[in-house]
């Protein structure tokens, strides 16, 4: 049963032949060594997680103050009827930012619409026909999530404000759209690359179209990724000031915009809403991050 | 440069190469250790893994129950059975890997007279005794061909260069690799092929001079050429270092190893240990019925 042969290899000769006693000479060499630096070993050790130990608190001690903040300055505003009333003009009270919560939902609609099945075909286009075109377009959505984005909402102003002489939610929801769009694509493009080559091909050699094999393989498995991103692309527009500037008719039609106007009021009851409105924005961006990580949870379950 | 041959050759290009520091090396290694060498220090001689009753659980799940096996010192023990039966389970007990994934260790484990599980045992101390070799090769991706080989004496807080050089270059020859990589040293570790990363991964583990080597299935992601060469080099092993080979292969622990230990699955689908013995033995006239099924490839 033993004598099966084995393939040879120059083993003998390779080296000098220093039996055991060299073996055990080398060995001392690193027991020693192991046993004597242990101790200053582990005092790194230490040290470092005592930096971590630190660094957590000092990270989370600006979101943690931020959150408080806004709560303790913002809760006395909000009530039922803050989300559901009209904005009113400073000093008549019994005013609410409907208005402005209704507005960012339409802007967000738009950019949503705009930017989301945009994104996931320029993702796909960029996993499906890898080469210079999709090097370029890649290199440009980098750049484009990096522009400033009052710049955007320039743009936005040029093209639609300007040649239709109007402000408009629509040129908003352009805008947030314009900001969404390279995140959206790089975080598809980063969930898509999860899914393994192996399981391509498996559904290639099955006879399967690309196209079909895209949809069934690459971004079923690259779903959780997907909409973790876009929420999160999202929660990123809904807070955005700077496109909405040039482009929305009234800051009463925009939450955000509503907590930079009221902000800056002399009035205190003006400061009070911005504040309510402040919390508002949190709460839903919370809400959404949160929806976020859920759905990718959930989704991830279903395959074990 | 010059053509090596890998399998002749090897000796006369070796005083010529200007790289092969070994045969000048200084007196510095024997000066340090040659007292201790002379002891007779057990630990530095290779030393034998005994467990004793070992169960491993994992939550409620238990993976492997009252395992009682002698690793001899100095020879290969191949620890053999079908899958999910809690050889790996075991072998990573020996080095307290568990440590880190979770799993409870009963019973006693032992590297020669040292209680693995001793309240005064320091895990790395433990660690830098015991080298280990994976399933799938994982050089560091990150560092070149000698940096992965020394990483180990690195890790250890050998700081000397001359040392660590003499140490590495001996580690490569014992992984029968040094002709292989000796003009390559500072390329990254993945430009080798697979079987080579696998071999560069046991002269990582080689270079610390572990007196216990565990080999988990080293050679399932391997082609036959390359698991041969991973069989001679234990064979050659096996008189300086305490190896344990989990392996699924009848024929490579046929091939290699001293001692076989059979695990096999009991009827409440926990891993348990079934025959241990010399393995011309445990093949030819096993105990045990089921043993025999397994090993002459009726089951499993």
């Amino acid at each position: 049963m033993r004598t099966l042969p084995t393939v040879q290899v120059a083993l003998d000769g390779a080296m000098p032949d220093m039996g055991l006693a060299e073996v055990a000479r080398r060995r001392l060499v690193v027991r020693d060594s192991a046993r004597r630096s242990i101790r200053r070993r582990r005092m790194a050790g230490r040290a470092m997680q005592v930096i971590c130990l630190i660094a957590v608190p000092i990270g989370v001690a600006p979101l943690v103050a931020l959150v408080l903040a806004t709560v303790s300055k913002g809760a006395g505003a909000v009530n039922i009827g803050f989300l559901l009333h009209a904005p009113t003009p400073s000093g008549v009270p019994g005013g609410g930012i409907s208005t402005a919560i209704a507005g960012s939902g339409e802007i967000v609609a738009y950019a949503i619409a705009l930017a989301v099945p945009m994104g996931l075909f320029i993702a796909l286009f960029l996993f499906e026909r890898p080469g210079g075109i999709a090097s370029t377009i890649r290199f440009s959505a980098d750049v484009m999530s990096g522009v400033p984005s009052i710049i955007i909402g320039i743009f936005a102003y040029a093209v639609y404000v300007e040649r239709f002489h109007h402000f408009s939610n629509v040129a908003a929801g352009f805008a947030l759209g314009v900001l969404m769009l390279p995140i959206m694509v790089r975080a598809n493009e980063e969930a898509m690359r999860t899914v393994s080559v192996d399981l391509w091909e498996a559904g290639v050699s099955l006879g399967a179209r690309r196209s079909r094999v895209a949809r069934s393989v690459v971004l079923r498995g690259a779903l959780p990724g997907v909409v973790t991103g876009n929420l999160l692309a999202v929660a990123r527009g809904v807070g955005e000031t700077a496109p909405l500037l040039f482009t929305v008719a009234s800051p009463t039609f925009a939450m955000t915009l509503l907590i930079f106007n009221d902000a800056t009021q002399p009035f205190s009851d003006a400061q009070q809403t911005a504040w309510g409105t402040a919390l508002v924005l949190l709460a839903l961006v919370l809400i959404l991050s949160v929806t976020a990580r859920m759905v990718a949870w959930t989704l991830n379950r279903k395959t074990r | 440069m010059k053509r090596h041959d890998e399998v002749t050759g090897q000796a006369s290009n070796h005083a010529t190469d200007p790289r092969a520091h070994f045969d000048d090396r200084s007196g510095r290694l024997a000066k340090e250790s040659k007292a201790a060498a002379d002891r007779h220090d057990p630990e530095v001689h290779g030393a034998a893994v005994t467990l004793d009753d070992v169960s491993i659980t994992f939550g409620d799940h238990v993976a492997v129950r009252n395992v009682t096996l002698q690793m001899p010192a100095r020879q290969v023990t191949a620890l053999v059975g079908p899958s999910g039966c809690g050889k790996t389970s075991v072998l990573r007990a020996i080095n307290r890997l568990h440590d880190h994934t979770g799993g409870a260790v009963r019973g006693s484990v032992r590297l020669g007279n040292l209680d693995v599980y001793g309240p005064d045992v320091q895990p790395e101390v433990l660690r830098s005794r015991i080298g280990m070799v994976f399933q799938r090769p994982n050089p560091f991706p990150t560092m070149s061909i000698f940096d992965n080989v020394i990483s180990g004496l690195r890790f250890n807080g050998v700081r000397n260069k001359r040392l660590l050089r003499e140490m590495g270059i001996a580690a490569l020859h014992n992984a029968a690799l040094w002709d292989i990589v000796k003009d390559r040293l500072n390329q990254p570790a993945l430009r080798l092929s697979g079987g080579q990363q696998q071999r560069l991964c046991i002269a990582r583990a080689l270079a610390i001079e572990p007196e216990v080597l565990l080999m988990d299935e080293p050679c399932s992601a391997l082609d036959p050429v390359a698991t041969a060469k991973i069989e001679d080099l234990i064979r050659h092993l096996s008189g300086e270092v305490t190896i344990a080979l989990v392996t699924h292969n009848m024929f490579q622990a046929a091939r290699v190893s001293d001692n076989v230990a059979v695990f096999l699955l009991g009827d409440d689908r926990v891993g348990e240990l079934v025959e241990v013995g010399p393995t011309d033995r445990v093949f030819d006239t096993p105990d045990d019925a089921r043993t025999k099924a397994y090993v002459s490839g009726h089951v499993g």
